[in-house]
């Protein structure tokens, strides 16, 4: 057990340093990070100064593991538009955007999971009509889009919740769902097809077979094993919609990372949108780790296995 | 194969029959669709799409960019104080928004054809290359695989997306090599089960070269699941299309595009939502019709996901 969580922190280390050089290798792409970075107008003596300021006139190796060390310290450099180091400027949306994932999974969670059990236990009934048409919605609908249609009818015709901003609990809930919905549909699915494929599983029939009560059956045999799967989906869409949340934001002027990271890109702020690229990556990762040892801990079958 | 004249006459069970000719194989597919109402129904909504995308110009009433600020904001043809000439009203320039949904077909199946194309060529090869060979390459390809799959892919998209610049050609390169690893990791896992499989070990025993074993028997093994695979990435590139040119991130804001609409009709939301609910509900048409054909897909290609109903 202890072999498996270390190989996976192992590789989680491992991901993290890809995770460097994808956000190095980026800025970098079109050739020139400063002319990148600065505006159009730049004059080329200008563009001259700041790369040598930067440190981009030096070897690319250099390069990289002068901004590898720095990283792993949480040393970005200074935002190029505020001035100041990058990462604080990060930290302080983490809330904002953690706020709003957790609203968007516990909304997906207790409206997906329910509607998926009772469609595997009742395959055909109304419930799971709803259900499966809500899964393919959830696929279907662009959330960014149906964003602008529940905020035209809740917020402007109706006036039920704000349209816009983080200020009371009302206003957590229109962007949460519309994060949320793929993952709601995503849930229902799988929720379902899981309870399905157990009910059909040998020791279910030799569950009934020794007279067991349904309730009994559902509870200690179905459900548990249809946990197994959803604590690992659960996870993984978690740090999805931390990472996936940047149109929901700009659309409700969630002041979020994701925001945060639409307004870099406005300003061309590179060592701010590293920054931001970097700690989401590491979030998402350090969620994926979590994941994997949650459901190393439920089902023996993974720790022991292979 | 040749298809035998005297094909004697068959009954309900023909599917089992081993030798079929063009038509049956078409018949047998025409029933596959007629059982099955939902994959009826995405493949004549992917039909309509892509129809809309080749005759767009035969179709729409007006040039896409032909502005008429005289006929600006105008309402769908159903609400009140809108006209006949336009189906779905005008946009802030006076464009037809009905004209422009159809030119916009053209984008979105471009991007996620072409899209779909690299990442699938991209990902057979290196899923395939993985698989088959094994070991130290296996870990490495796989390695770059996991690493790709691990980062927030939307934040990725929109970070490249903005430093590489707006054109057509860019998104359909940043959707075509960041999804090739799903089609990769699908790639590998299909191979690795097919080479570990009975026949192919049979097909060894019995003395085939690994020439044969790759094209009659993995190749054709794998064309299922990739197509498969292939539908629903579609979808989904057309769904982030939209969503860079929501950002104003993706092609130029001058080409009809629904993400582009979809952009500057937020802008005039709650005076003329029409401008944005147009654009989203061809999205939503695209999408559904695909993820029903999907759905439908997996189901005939490949009976050991047969959805349990």
């Amino acid at each position: 057990m202890q072999r498996y969580f270390l190989a996976k922190i192992g590789q989680s280390i491992l991901l993290l340093f890809g995770v460097f050089v994808v956000v190095f290798m980026i800025v970098r792409v079109t050739g020139d990070p400063a002319s990148l970075m600065l505006s159009r107008e730049a004059t080329p003596e200008q563009v001259e100064a700041f790369r040598e300021k930067m440190g981009f006139n030096r070897p690319l190796v250099v390069q990289f593991f002068d901004f590898a060390s720095r990283a792993i310290l949480g040393d970005f450099g200074n935002s190029l538009h505020f001035r100041t180091p990058a990462l604080p400027l990060v930290l302080e949306r983490l809330p904002a955007t953690v706020e709003l994932a957790a609203a968007g999974l516990l909304m997906a969670v207790v409206i997906g999971i329910p509607l998926g059990l009772v469609g595997g236990f009742t395959p055909g009934s109304v419930v799971d009509s709803l259900g499966r048409a809500i899964a393919l919605l959830g696929q279907s609908i662009p959330n960014f889009w149906l964003a602008l249609i529940l905020i035209l009818f809740f917020a402007v015709r109706l006036g039920w919740f704000p349209s816009f901003g983080r200020d009371e609990l009302k206003s957590m809930v229109l962007p949460g769902f519309v994060l949320g919905l793929p993952t709601m549909g995503q849930l229902v699915r799988l929720t379902r097809s899981a309870v399905l494929e157990i009910r059909g599983e040998d020791f279910i029939r030799t569950a009934h077979s020794k007279g067991l009560e349904l309730k009994t059956i559902y509870r200690k045999h179905v459900l548990r094993n249809v946990a197994i799967p959803l604590v690992s989906v659960v996870g993984i869409q978690f740090g999805y919609m931390l990472g996936g949340s940047i149109i929901i934001e700009t659309v409700f002027a969630w002041p979020g990372m994701g925001q945060l990271l639409q307004q870099a890109i406005g300003w061309r702020d590179y060592p701010l949108i590293q920054a931001v690229a970097v700690f989401t990556s590491f979030v998402v990762l350090g969620l994926n780790l979590l994941t994997d040892v949650a459901y190393a801990v439920i089902d023996p079958r993974i720790r022991y296995g292979k | 194969m040749a298809s035998r004249e005297t094909t004697p006459k068959r009954g309900a069970d023909s599917l089992l029959d081993v030798e079929r000719t063009f038509w049956d194989r078409l018949a047998y597919l025409g029933r596959l669709f007629g059982r099955d109402r939902s994959g009826l129904m995405g493949a004549v909504l992917f039909l309509i799409v892509v129809v809309a995308a080749l005759f767009a110009p035969l179709i729409a009433p007006y040039e896409p960019l032909e502005q008429n600020l005289r006929d600006a904001k105008l309402p769908p043809a159903w609400a009140e104080g809108g006209s006949r000439a336009h189906l779905f009203g005008t946009d802030n320039l006076g464009r037809d928004i009905f004209s422009r949904i159809l030119y916009g077909t053209r984008v979105s199946l471009t991007v996620g054809f072409f899209g779909v194309l690299i990442a699938s060529s991209l990902g057979l090869v290196f899923g395939a290359i993985a698989g088959y060979i094994g070991g130290r390459v296996d870990s490495t390809i796989m390695g770059i695989v996991n690493l790709i799959l691990s980062l927030p892919y939307l934040l990725f998209v929109v970070v490249i997306a903005a430093i590489l610049g707006r054109s057509l050609l860019n998104v359909i390169l940043i959707f075509g090599i960041t999804d090739a690893p799903i089609f990769a990791r699908t790639t590998r896992g299909e191979v690795l089960r097919i080479r570990n499989s009975g026949y192919v070990e049979s097909a060894v025993s019995a003395g085939a070269r690994w020439g044969r074993i790759v094209f009659d028997h993995i190749i054709p093994n794998l064309i299922g699941p990739l197509i498969t695979l292939g539908t629903f990435e579609m979808s989904r590139m057309i769904f982030y299309e939209a969503g860079l040119g929501f950002l104003g991130l993706s092609v130029p804001p001058s080409v009809p595009s629904w993400g582009n609409m979809l952009s500057a009709g937020r802008q005039y939301l709650t005076s003329s939502p029409w401008i944005a609910t147009f654009p989203g509900l061809a999205i939503v048409f695209t999408s559904l019709g695909m993820n029903l054909l999907g759905d439908w897909l997996r189901d005939v290609l490949d009976p050991r996901m047969r959805r349990a109903r």
